[in-house]
């Protein structure tokens, strides 16, 4: 529906910069994120993926 | 390092647990109501409350607000402690939020029946209220944040990072599209700031955004803890989460003004986006595969276990509703698909199949571990696993067929230029029999749900009380806050709890203005039209009955320029148009024709009986009857004050209109029910009854307004 509207914004000075900015923006998070991931050590993902896993509660009778 | 022992706060699990039951009762149960009101339309006849009208936006904010909302504290309750190895950071916090979240949700269930709606989809809650749900959402962040700042766990885990995405995002979002002045101090009633299209705008901007960060990022936290919790295996990638975390918050925030501006884009960025939406299909849907890949080596278990299955369709319905999501974003798709049901039956793939499952899921695994027993009836629980699956299909495939069956109905012409289907009720009395079935499947998928409340219900009989639980962690061992050698960049950030938060607001921030900056602007953009007047005072309460009503839930305000809509309903909807809409009113959906263009085209008569019993203008119509109407007497005693509020947002109402505005109600109202004695059958039933006072004159009033102005036709750009 908006579709129909959106012609309206068109004719705002310069409204091309909004929607390039925030590809840029995106784009750089996106490719920032990715070296970041693939630069963490195999040993340290590992280990951090398990934290869910990690016992919940510590039952001190049962020690 | 010397551990140190602490207690997990479980009653404050505890209490969101069962609110989260009860409000998944209240909430489909108002559901169901909605759905069997498509196949007798009066079965709760007279009752102005249980109008359709007032209880959609009940079930919507039910089921989103008072269901997934608490599911979502609850898990996250939960999993923060354990994740963190800590308790909450104040259990007064955590009580308030729990206690003012209630109150939020019984305000709600009260004020909306009521009639007191600002009419924006699933941000319908008056403006009091509205303030209270912000102040309650503080508490929450206050007690999340302060919980990260006492951690004994360094890393903060992935699902974590999507509750504080929730939370920060959903605060900026809630707050803009609420904004709005209210008419007086003591009063519920308020006006949208913005109006018609930037209203619009600003609205689906939150309606869009919400869905993401009320419906999607909290259960995706839910799944990677719970998922690897019932599996008893870690996730398939943790790598892949991450990425999955930053491509999804900042997707949205890219696709908005992508979406909103795709035309002023230059040629490069136009293909540049292209293949970024192409690549963008790998970490959304690599977040369904890690998902059901956690599961690897363990699909022995998913024969067995019900909760595995439920977390199975959930995230098998995830991955259908965020593929369909963006297919229903292409031109021609939404041509067919909008205004009609397959919305409504794309929606509850996602809410019934994957929010309802996760959560389902959840609760079950979670009753287990609170009340340290095993599950009363496992049996039961397939059952249940069963009959709400077959209910998911039952509600979703009817639906799907009725908007096809619909949208192509709407759009047949026959040789000779005309409408095959000129009436619009032939439209609707074609997919009755889907709505039935649809009542049927949501008949199934509640059936199940009681089942579960039943089995939980023996489960925590059987089981022990809830107790806080005693564990034990090393503290975090205090290391100087900047970055140690060979430590890398992002461990050094997560390390950083409060400059983590403050970027992650920053990125949604930044995201948020590019959005919000180009809404801002078009107000001063929409080409003016001369002719296009503010309403009149009597027009003006008649359209907050409108409002008041929900007539909005059923029919639009929106003519799209194609040419079957030009030819059933008029001219098609100019921006212009709306210039004095606070709010907009175009609506999401027809249940009924669009409205737009009503104005003149039936006499006040027809308007008059039609809303005492829709079925004598319209045999076989499933509009429920609105004789409250006729018999309510018109409360215009805040009319000046309204138009004063409305000039204070730009509606150029003068000092006289304003002074002169009872007056003026008074005798447009008498013009109004002189026009109805045309009719001899009105004279003899109503001619002395004192009809000028009553609501439904207004109402008229507005009706017959209604998208007339352009008739004038005098368009002069600004």
């Amino acid at each position: 529906m908006l579709r129909f509207i959106k012609h309206n914004f068109d004719s705002i000075d310069g409204v091309a910069i909004y929607p390039i900015i925030s590809m840029l923006l995106f784009i750089l998070v996106f490719v920032v994120m990715l070296v970041i991931v693939m630069r963490f050590k195999k040993k340290y993902i590992e280990e951090i993926s398990q934290l869910p896993l990690e016992d919940d509660d510590i039952n001190l009778n049962n020690e | 390092m010397e551990k140190q022992q602490f207690y997990y706060d479980n009653k404050i699990v505890k209490l969101f647990f069962w609110a989260t039951i009860i409000w998944g009762v209240v909430g489909m149960l108002v559901g169901l109501m909605v759905a069997f009101l498509f196949l007798f339309p009066n079965y709760m006849e007279g009752i102005p409350w249980l109008s359709f009208g007032r209880l959609r936006p009940l079930h919507t904010n039910a089921a989103i607000f008072a269901f997934v909302g608490n599911g979502f504290f609850l898990g996250m309750y939960y999993s923060m402690q354990r994740l963190l190895k800590t308790r909450m950071f104040s259990d007064f916090l955590s009580k308030l939020h729990f206690w003012g979240w209630q109150l939020i949700i019984v305000l709600a269930a009260i004020t909306l029946p009521l009639g007191y709606t600002s009419t924006k989809e699933y941000a319908e809650l008056e403006w009091p209220i509205d303030i209270l749900v912000v102040l309650i959402w503080v508490v929450m962040g206050i007690n999340m944040i302060g919980t990260l700042l006492k951690r004994r766990q360094r890393h903060i885990y992935v699902a974590i990072w999507f509750y504080i995405a929730t939370l920060v995002t959903i605060a900026m979002l809630y707050i803009f599209n609420n904004l709005e002045l209210p008419v007086a101090m003591t009063g519920m009633k308020s006006y949208s700031v913005y109006a018609g299209v930037q209203d619009a705008m600003v609205q689906w901007w939150y309606g869009h955004n919400a869905v993401a960060f009320f419906l999607t990022t909290p259960m995706l936290g839910l799944m990677y803890y719970f998922v690897p919790k019932a599996a008893n295996r870690p996730v398939y990638s943790y790598r892949l989460s991450i990425i999955h975390f930053w491509t999804l918050i900042f997707i949205y925030i890219w696709a908005g003004p992508h979406h909103l501006l795709y035309t002023a884009l230059p040629d490069w960025a136009q293909n540049l986006g292209t293949v970024f939406s192409v690549m963008m299909i790998f970490p959304s849907w690599g977040g369904m595969i890690n998902g059901l890949l956690t599961l690897r080596g363990a699909w022995d278990k998913v024969r067995e276990d019900p909760i595995l299955k439920f977390f199975v369709v959930a995230i098998t319905a995830y991955g259908m509703a965020t593929f369909e999501g963006p297919m229903l974003s292409f031109k021609n798709l939404n041509a067919i698909a909008h205004f009609t049901d397959w919305i409504v039956g794309h929606v509850h793939i996602g809410t019934l199949g994957w929010n309802g499952f996760i959560i389902a899921g959840m609760l079950y695994w979670l009753a287990k571990k609170l009340y340290k027993t095993e599950l009363y009836s496992t049996k039961l629980a397939n059952y249940h696993f069963w009959i709400g699956t077959i209910g998911i299909l039952f509600y979703s495939m009817p639906l799907y067929i009725a908007g096809f069956t619909q949208a192509f109905m709407w759009k047949q012409f026959n040789d000779a230029g005309t409408l095959v289907y000129g009436n619009f009720l032939e439209t609707v009395t074609q997919i009755i029999p889907m709505y039935a079935m649809r009542a049927f499947g949501g008949t199934l998928y509640y059936t199940g749900f009681l089942m579960m409340v039943y089995n939980i219900w023996k489960t925590a009989k059987q089981g022990s009380k809830v107790e806080d639980e005693l564990a034990e962690h090393a503290p975090l061992k205090v290391i100087s806050g900047k970055r140690a050698k060979n430590e890398a960049w992002h461990s050094w950030l997560e390390r950083k709890t409060i400059l983590f938060t403050v970027l992650a607001f920053v990125a949604v921030a930044i995201g948020g203005a590019v959005e919000i900056v180009p809404l801002l602007l078009v107000d001063s953009n929409i080409p003016k039209i001369a002719s296009v007047k503010p309403y009149t005072p009597l027009e003006l309460e008649g359209r907050d009955i409108y409002m008041r009503e929900g007539c909005n839930n059923c029919h639009s305000q929106m003519i799209r320029p194609f040419r079957s809509e030009v030819e059933r309903y008029g001219e098609y909807s100019k921006a212009g148009e709306f210039v004095y809409d606070h709010p907009f009113l175009w609506g999401s959906r027809r249940t009924g024709p669009d409205l737009h263009r009503i104005g003149g085209k039936y006499n006040n008569n027809w308007h008059f009986n039609h809303m005492m019993d829709p079925s004598l203008t319209s045999p076989g119509t499933i509009m429920p009857k609105y004789n409250w109407l006729h018999k309510n007497t018109l409360d215009y005693s805040t009319i000046a004050e309204k138009m004063k509020t409305l000039r204070a947002l730009g509606v150029p109402y003068t000092d006289d209109e304003i002074a002169g505005a009872k007056a003026s109600v008074e005798a447009q109202a008498k013009k109004v029910e002189a026009a109805l004695h045309e009719d001899p059958e009105y004279v003899k039933n109503y001619g002395d009854s004192n009809m000028q006072n009553k609501e439904i004159i207004a109402l008229i009033a507005y009706l017959q307004r209604m998208g007339t102005d352009i008739k004038a036709n005098k368009t002069a750009q600004k």
